[in-house]
């Protein structure tokens, strides 16, 4: 049975129509993430879970109840902010309680519950800070226990991470995977960040405009996306969208791009692409998948391309370049020592097994 | 370059000078208070005296126990429920108030400027047909009517503080309160009043201040079983002759609660003025 199961829910702001129509199945334990470019929708469906928007229309059913007239209070949620929610004038040990005694919890048991979350989180000696006494990280942690000590049936993240330092975020996003591992609770868990989601998700929902662009696991999403949305949304350094024409030549299939360059595409991908021919297409390409040309020829279904480096971005492990490709500047991850400088010849070789084509009407992968 | 030392840091003459201006003005705005107070302890023939006695020879306590013998002394009494009650009452109703202004957008975004402008009406305007109203429902010179009247004119000014310092509160702490177990009531007992306590105890002093120090209502809608302190003064200055004796222990009784209330919460005071100012 669906934790969550959401049916054409809408909710509106005067004239802003910030979520349309959303269809949700979450089953129990799992570990959803909700993605999304800034105003996408994806807060405010969390917060339509958590009870704190009313929605205009649409049902909301939490372990098989509809909830949608529910109290916050009432859902059997527990649910941790992006500022941490903390209360100033509350030592660590009083914030994790809070809920409990709000509860009416009796002492005894709110005692045993917040040690045992706060030994989970590794915060058992900040019991008697003050938050103003954590650091960002710590503070993050206190949120989490507060959520955790509850044993609620769904837990929600509304980008919990958003204000950590990069290193911390890292930690922080270990720290939270590990605990849905142990604990095993239904996470609904939302951010912009595409890294973010891709590490800690069993399933992504990517939101764009108030809709469910597409759902699926992380590797589903990264190497089917249903949309150039989608293809472009995931992955870093973003896909590369380079402009090009079908064309059929001596029974092959490949692409036209505008700068007069051909690129045949793999024998294995000339039926899909048959009735497309002469139509206008998108090529996306991610940067890993291209790679510098070694020697001896082309691997099956890659095109070998001979062009400029014009920039260079090394960061250590691997190396961005960017070259003029079909009128388009784009982005290809080398090894570290492969370009020393703007203005080298370099051969590129491009996994057109692993790219997609667009619909440049429809903006759908074909 | 060398950095500045702090003004009052600074040696010489300079340092000298500023320290002769600071106490001048210090001595200049205590010496009417202490003039007031030694004047409750002197005898009838010194206070008359010329030169002026700076100090009594003995210091008398009979003006004070005339006070509390003619029960003269109920009056500060009186200012005291009439002020504290009505203060406790616009707390409550103001800090609710301002909480639905706030968070639930209650009259639109025009409403607490409607609402701060019913501080500006001068009492003047209103106090005879309230009175004529009182009595007809037969309120004058009770401590209800007060206390009511009191209530009425500081609740604007309460609302429109306390919707400053529950603005500042952020959101996010009342919602997680609200999702963890909390119903409003208690968000508001829980997270609202804590966190806006500062606030809380700066409006609630100047909201007793007001009703403490009010003479215009007091002398007209009281008689004889309400009469406040600063009402009851005023039957010292005689058509032949001034009690100055009274008059000055009079004042010292009145002063002492308001001065022990503004020492005990000069903190919050400082702070949550100080609040109220960055917020503008």
């Amino acid at each position: 049975m669906a934790d969550l199961k959401i049916t054409g829910l809408h909710k509106r702001y005067g004239p802003v129509h910030a979520v349309r129509g959303v269809d949700l199945e979450i089953p129990a334990g799992e570990f959803t993430v909700l993605v999304g470019p800034s105003g996408c929708g994806k807060s405010t469906l969390l917060r339509t879970i958590a009870g704190l928007e009313e929605a205009n229309a649409g049902t909301i059913e939490i372990g098989g109840k509809v909830v949608n007239y529910v109290r916050p209070r009432d859902r059997d949620i527990a649910m941790v902010f992006q500022n941490y929610a903390l209360y100033p004038y509350m030592n660590v040990y009083e914030n994790i309680a809070f809920g409990l005694r709000a509860r009416k919890t009796a002492a005894a048991e709110i005692d045993q519950r917040v040690r045992r979350a706060a030994d989970m989180l590794a915060i058992s000696g900040l019991l008697d800070r003050l938050p103003r006494q954590l650091s960002g990280g710590q503070r993050q942690r206190v949120a989490i226990g507060r959520a955790i000590v509850r044993n609620a049936r769904l837990f929600l993240f509304d980008e919990p991470l958003s204000n950590l330092d990069a290193q911390l975020r890292d930690e922080m996003r270990s720290e939270i995977k590990r605990l849905h591992q142990e604990i095993g609770t239904t996470m609904i868990y939302v951010t912009h960040d595409q890294i973010e989601a891709m590490t800690l998700a069993d399933r992504i929902v990517l939101l764009k405009d108030g809709q469910i662009e597409q759902q699926g696991s992380p590797l589903d999403l990264f190497e089917r996306p249903a949309t150039r949305f989608v293809a472009g949304f995931l992955g870093s350094p973003k896909m590369n969208f380079v402009p090009a024409t079908i064309v059929e030549s001596a029974g092959a299939i490949g692409l036209q791009l505008n700068d007069g360059k051909g690129l045949a595409l793999p024998a294995s991908s000339r039926q899909r692409y048959a009735a497309a021919v002469g139509r206008p297409v998108v090529l996306g390409v991610r940067p890993e998948h291209m790679a510098r040309a070694r020697e001896g020829a082309e691997a099956n279904g890659h095109a070998r391309l001979a062009t400029t480096v014009e920039l260079i971005q090394p960061t250590g492990s691997r190396t961005y370049i960017t070259f003029p490709l079909g009128g388009m500047a784009v982005m290809a991850e080398v090894e570290p020592h492969d370009v020393h400088k703007p203005g080298d010849p370099i051969s590129i070789d491009l996994d057109l097994n692993r790219a997609v084509l667009i619909d440049p009407d429809t903006n759908r992968v074909i | 370059m060398t950095p500045q030392r702090p003004l009052l840091r600074r040696p010489g003459p300079v340092l000298a000078l500023r320290y002769a201006a600071a106490l001048a003005l210090t001595l200049f705005f205590i010496f009417p208070v202490y003039w007031l107070f030694i004047i409750s302890f002197k005898t009838p023939a010194e206070i008359f005296h010329f030169p002026p006695v700076w100090y009594p020879e003995s210091i008398q306590f009979a003006n004070y126990r005339v006070l509390f013998k003619d029960g003269d002394a109920e009056t500060v009494w009186n200012s005291l429920v009439l002020a504290g009650v009505s203060t406790v009452i616009a707390m409550i109703l103001g800090t609710m108030a301002a909480y639905s202004l706030v968070r639930f957008k209650t009259g639109g975004e025009n409403l607490a400027v409607w609402i701060i402008s019913q501080r500006m009406m001068p009492p003047i305007a209103i106090v005879f047909p309230i009175f004529l109203l009182y009595v007809y429902f037969g309120w004058v010179d009770s401590y209800h009517g007060l206390i009511i009247l009191y209530t009425a004119f500081s609740l604007p000014y309460v609302t429109w503080m306390m919707r400053g310092y529950i603005e500042d509160i952020p959101i996010e702490l009342e919602e997680s309160a609200l999702v963890d177990g909390c119903t409003r009531w208690q968000v508001l007992w829980r997270v609202v009043f804590p966190m806006a306590r500062t606030g809380l105890f700066a409006t609630a002093v100047f909201t007793f201040v007001f009703a403490w120090n009010d003479f215009l209502f007091a002398l007209v809608l009281t008689r004889t079983e309400v009469i406040t302190y600063t009402v009851q003064v005023t039957h010292y200055f005689g058509g032949q002759s001034n009690f100055w004796a009274k008059i000055a222990a009079m004042s010292v009784l009145g002063t002492v609660p308001v001065f022990f209330t503004v020492a005990t919460l000069q903190r919050y005071l400082v702070r949550g003025i100080s609040m109220g100012a960055v917020k503008g």
